[in-house]
């Protein structure tokens, strides 16, 4: 059996207190799964009083509708005032008075029901069932049952969201790491238990003087290690601490789908994900989280970009064709960041000798220039001329100047040297 | 009487026992595969050289062939020399190459290269020394260096190092003395390099040389005067 109220106010407080399984329909309409209640309340009709008492006691007045499936229920609660109790079988000489709106048909159905002069329940439970299937197909079956209230359904209680934190209010303010790590770790340990996984750690940390320190670690693969994520977390505290002391603690996990490999017996051997993530953390605060990861190429010829990614633990596999590996070494170019300054005497427009900083040398011999420009249709126009120059130190650099329109104004930098 | 016919599980204090064949790396150089056959795997191996002697080049190729077998790798710069695009351009799968960038401090570049190799599951660890000052390497302790060697044993990790002069002493199994012996022009372009390899460790052997092409470029070359 299910009981409908239908009214304004806070409806899942008061049917909170006679059901735990409550489905939402509309905002102003819920549903009640009452089985089992007449042990408490005795019949269907003394619950519907106690009900309707409990709603008008919060300041509501609602209608409740008890019947044998939720629909029914629903319909005559936002239909028929006060309280309607109907038996097993009766529902359709209860509803055959009921407006068609209610049924909630789409809009091109409610104008074939207008068309035909449908307006009541009734009127469609009264049209013979082969006909309104080949005119409105399954559809319309689902309305004549709804309308004889005899279309049956499960109920879809609401959950209430799962809420996996902890909190803990400090009695005295806390300034130490060392002394929250004992903290953190019983409170990560315990999130990590109740979660298949998580990718998201949030702790909230409030100050002495009243605000809050945020910080938020998100994980490239779910786990559920409390003690990779208690490092990390470590990490990432002792490299942004807090700037007051501590009062109180809230620490959050975002529950994930566990992950789950397989492994292949030819697969060649990769770092753990959740030992790596710890690993490139620790060197992350040793040099800067921006001088570790994987370098992207942007899809530029301006020379010298790229971007910073963090290393994905299940990298794709390779770009290019089985075999596509070069067959013989490139020439590679070792190069120098920032690029340096240099001056170049030139004679006849070549390069001669070249000064810069850890550099002399007399150019032995030279290949260039090259050109290389781009961006010239935005503000961000780059332009160069290039040479691969060999000083007689024995080392092969490339130089550039920036003025290409005019060598003997630009500038000259060694861009690196080839190795 | 020999103590294995007392007891057949017993073995002598005296005999030798087998050791497993040393597994190694391509390097992508035929003639240096050939030759010296490839870089050892759980053993630190030293590639020396002068600057523009092709040390880079052949580091880039063997990183090309440990990508390849969709192996993870790691590159510890310590001055910050790594080229993206010259990695591309030999066949690094960029994805699978952890690159950490140490702003010319050594000691972090060793700190970095020990955290990694302990975290295991590398296929090519490569530490580049290259423009570091040869006083500067010799200056690092050899406990560091044995504590690198020490890690990497027993893993199937290649240990490189890039070094203007050897440095680690007993701890490396192999050091390769690079020396560029020709610069390749092909009228007003620079085509590649003709790189010769002597193995210094375990034993001197005889030199292989193998050819470092230039990879394209998108440039164009300017006329005389323009």
């Amino acid at each position: 059996m299910f009981a409908a109220m239908h009214g304004s106010g806070p409806l899942l407080d008061c049917a909170g207190d006679f059901s735990p399984r409550i489905e939402i329909v509309t905002a102003d309409t819920v549903v009640l799964d009452i089985q089992g209640l007449d042990r408490l309340f005795g019949t269907p009709r003394r619950l519907a009083e106690v009900i309707t008492n409990r709603a008008r006691e919060a300041g509501m007045a609602v209608n409740v509708a008890v019947a044998r499936n939720p629909d029914a229920a629903v319909h005559a609660a936002r239909a028929l005032t006060g309280i309607t109790i109907i038996a097993a079988g009766q529902e359709a000489s209860y509803l055959e008075k009921l407006p068609l709106v209610l049924l909630g048909a789409s809009p091109e159905i409610e104008e074939t029901f207008a068309l035909w002069g449908l307006h009541r329940f009734g009127d469609l439970t009264a049209l013979p069932e082969p006909g309104v299937v080949e005119r409105l197909g399954p559809e319309g079956i689902r309305l004549q049952k709804l309308a004889r209230g005899i279309w049956e359904r499960p109920l879809r209680p609401c959950e209430p969201a799962a809420l996996f934190e902890e909190a803990v209010e400090l009695e005295h303010p806390v300034t130490l790491l060392e002394s929250l790590a004992f903290l953190l770790t019983r409170m990560l340990a315990d999130l990590c238990r109740r979660v298949r996984a998580t990718n998201e750690l949030r702790l909230r940390l409030g100050l002495e003087d009243g605000a809050e320190h945020h910080r938020t670690l998100r994980l490239p693969v779910p786990t559920r290690d409390h003690r990779a994520c208690w490092k990390l977390l470590q990490l990432d505290l002792e490299s942004h601490p807090p700037p007051a002391p501590v009062v109180s603690v809230r620490l959050a996990v975002e529950p994930a789908a566990p992950r789950f490999v397989q492994q292949g017996l030819f697969v060649p051997p990769s770092p753990e994900p959740e030992k790596l993530e710890v690993t490139v953390a620790r060197i992350g605060k040793l040099l800067g989280a921006e001088h570790v990861g994987t370098a992207e190429l942007l899809d530029t010829h301006r020379p010298g970009t790229f971007r910073i990614h963090p290393l994905h633990p299940f990298p794709p596999g390779p770009r290019g064709r089985p075999g596509s590996v070069q067959t013989s070494p490139c020439l590679a170019l070792r190069v120098f960041r920032p690029h340096l300054r240099a001056t170049v005497q030139l004679q006849a427009e070549r390069p001669m000798r070249v000064v810069a900083r850890g550099v002399r040398g007399e150019v032995v011999a030279r290949a260039g220039p090259w050109r290389a420009s781009g961006d010239w249709w935005t503000s961000e126009s780059w332009g160069r001329d290039e040479w691969d120059v060999v000083l007689n130190t024995g080392v092969l650099y490339r130089i550039y100047t920036t003025g290409h329109r005019s060598l003997a104004t630009g500038h000259w930098f060694l861009e690196g040297s080839y190795d | 009487m020999r103590p294995s016919a007392l007891y057949p599980g017993l073995v002598s204090a005296f005999q030798l026992l087998d050791k497993p064949a040393v597994e190694t790396i391509p390097t992508g150089v035929p003639g240096v595969d050939t030759a010296l056959g490839g870089f050892p795997r759980g053993a630190l191996t030293e590639i020396c050289g002068a600057a523009s002697s092709g040390r880079t080049s052949l580091l880039l190729s063997t990183l090309a062939q440990a990508t390849h077998r969709l192996e993870v790798c790691a590159l510890i710069d310590v001055t910050d020399a790594f080229d993206p695009a010259s990695a591309a351009a030999a066949g690094v799968d960029l994805d699978r190459l952890l690159w950490v960038r140490c702003g010319g401090h050594v000691l972090h570049a060793l700190t970095a290269a020990d955290w990694l190799l302990h975290g295991g599951g590398f296929g090519v660890l490569a530490l580049d020394l290259g423009d570091v000052a040869s006083d500067q390497v010799r200056r690092i302790s050899l406990s560091s260096w044995y504590r690198l060697r020490r890690a990497v044993e027993n893993t199937p990790t290649t240990l490189i190092a890039l070094e203007p002069e050897p440095g680690a002493k007993s701890c490396s199994s192999l050091i390769l003395q690079l020396t560029r012996e020709r610069i390749h022009w092909r009228g007003p372009l620079l085509s590649g390099a003709l790189v010769r390899v002597e193995r210094r460790k375990p034993v001197r052997t005889a030199a292989v040389r193998f050819e470092v092409k230039a990879s394209t470029s998108d440039q164009w070359p300017v006329a005389s005067g323009q």
